[in-house]
């Protein structure tokens, strides 16, 4: 069994609605030093590889189907045993 | 029925005459299929059916709704589980052999997770939802979709949105403007395309875009609850009987 950890983030081209919010709370805060703030999600999967293929492949297959949108996000991955 | 034949082109009776048959889907989570079905029935007084988004086949359906709501909870990305339902692949084909195709709202950002429009549509820019009455212009009345209105016209449309704010990359939007397959955008009471008409922060203001056959088009506001002037705006209704008009 294998665990992959994908962090999804939007393009940096793209305003971050919720990003700006966050921000501007942190800075009613107090927290003036903080440049910016961009939200993204962060996803676990426990699979065993298919046997067909390697594992990143599969992995890269559903991210770009179906976990992430190309359109709109960028993705990176980390595969833990 | 032995004597019906159906036309390769769009699985439509032949015969002449005939009313086209509608299709609204139902996906979990749908909340606009109602209003959709309302207006195809009792306004348009068309043959209009549901169809379960676990169903493979559209055959015999001249247009296919997909209706606003929530579907799958929005979960992931709005549009992105439901692009994969079982219906869809039906979807793609009626598309693919001319069959028209409408996306409302959640159907708009279902389409552009299907990738039968370019583009996508992110939170708006102020992340409240947005529920009212809107202005929009017609960009180009020489659609299927818009030939009942006149070039520039102002409608007064609701929209009712949380994630509405249409994005693409740059080689997108020139070729959804040189194209002119933007069919609506967004304006002020003046009927200007500036931020202050742009509720959600939608690109270039738009609203609503057609794929480059003309056969889908998607839109965030709901044409469907305007087609009567008891619910405040009949401006939508005109959106439906292009339709007919293309399909006469």
């Amino acid at each position: 069994m294998s665990q992959v950890k994908v962090v999804v983030t939007l393009k940096p081209s793209l305003l971050d609605a919720q990003g700006r919010v966050v921000q501007d709370a942190l800075h009613s805060l107090g927290y003036a030093n903080v440049a910016q703030v961009r939200i993204g999600k962060y996803m676990e999967l426990e699979l065993t590889p298919s046997g067909e293929g390697d594992l990143d492949t599969e992995i890269k297959e559903m991210c770009d189907r179906l976990l992430t949108n190309p359109v709109i996000e960028n993705y990176t991955y980390e595969v833990l045993k | 029925m032995s004597a019906t034949t159906l036309s390769r082109e769009t699985g439509r009776s032949a015969g002449g005459g005939a009313k086209p048959k509608f299709a609204v889907i139902r996906f979990p989570g749908s909340n606009c299929d109602q209003d959709a079905y309302f207006m195809v029935r009792d306004v348009l007084e068309c043959p209009v059916e549901y169809v379960w988004h676990q169903e493979t086949s559209l055959q015999g359906f001249d247009v296919v709704i997909l209706p606003g709501g929530f579907s799958y909870g929005d979960y992931l990305r709005t549009g992105a589980v439901a692009r994969f339902a079982p219906i869809m692949e039906a979807v793609y084909a009626h598309a693919e052999r001319g069959g028209y195709v409408v996306g409302i709202c959640n159907g708009f950002q279902i389409l552009c997770e299907a990738h039968l429009l370019p583009g996508a549509l992110v939170r708006n820019e102020e992340c409240r939802f947005i529920c009212k009455h809107v202005n929009l212009r017609v960009e180009n009345a020489e659609t299927p979709f818009t030939r009942n209105y006149r070039q520039g016209q102002t409608l007064r449309i609701p929209i009712a949105h949380g994630e509405g704010r249409y994005v693409c990359d740059d080689a997108t939007l020139q070729e959804l403007e040189q194209n002119e397959r933007v069919l609506f955008r967004y304006v002020n009471a003046e009927g200007e395309a500036d931020a202050t008409g742009n509720p959600n922060g939608s690109l270039a203001n738009i609203a609503g875009i057609a794929n480059a056959k003309f056969n889908v088009m998607g839109m965030m506001p709901h044409p469907e609850r305007a087609a009567e002037k008891i619910l405040g705006s009949a401006d939508g209704r005109a959106l439906f009987e292009s339709l007919l008009l293309a399909l006469k």
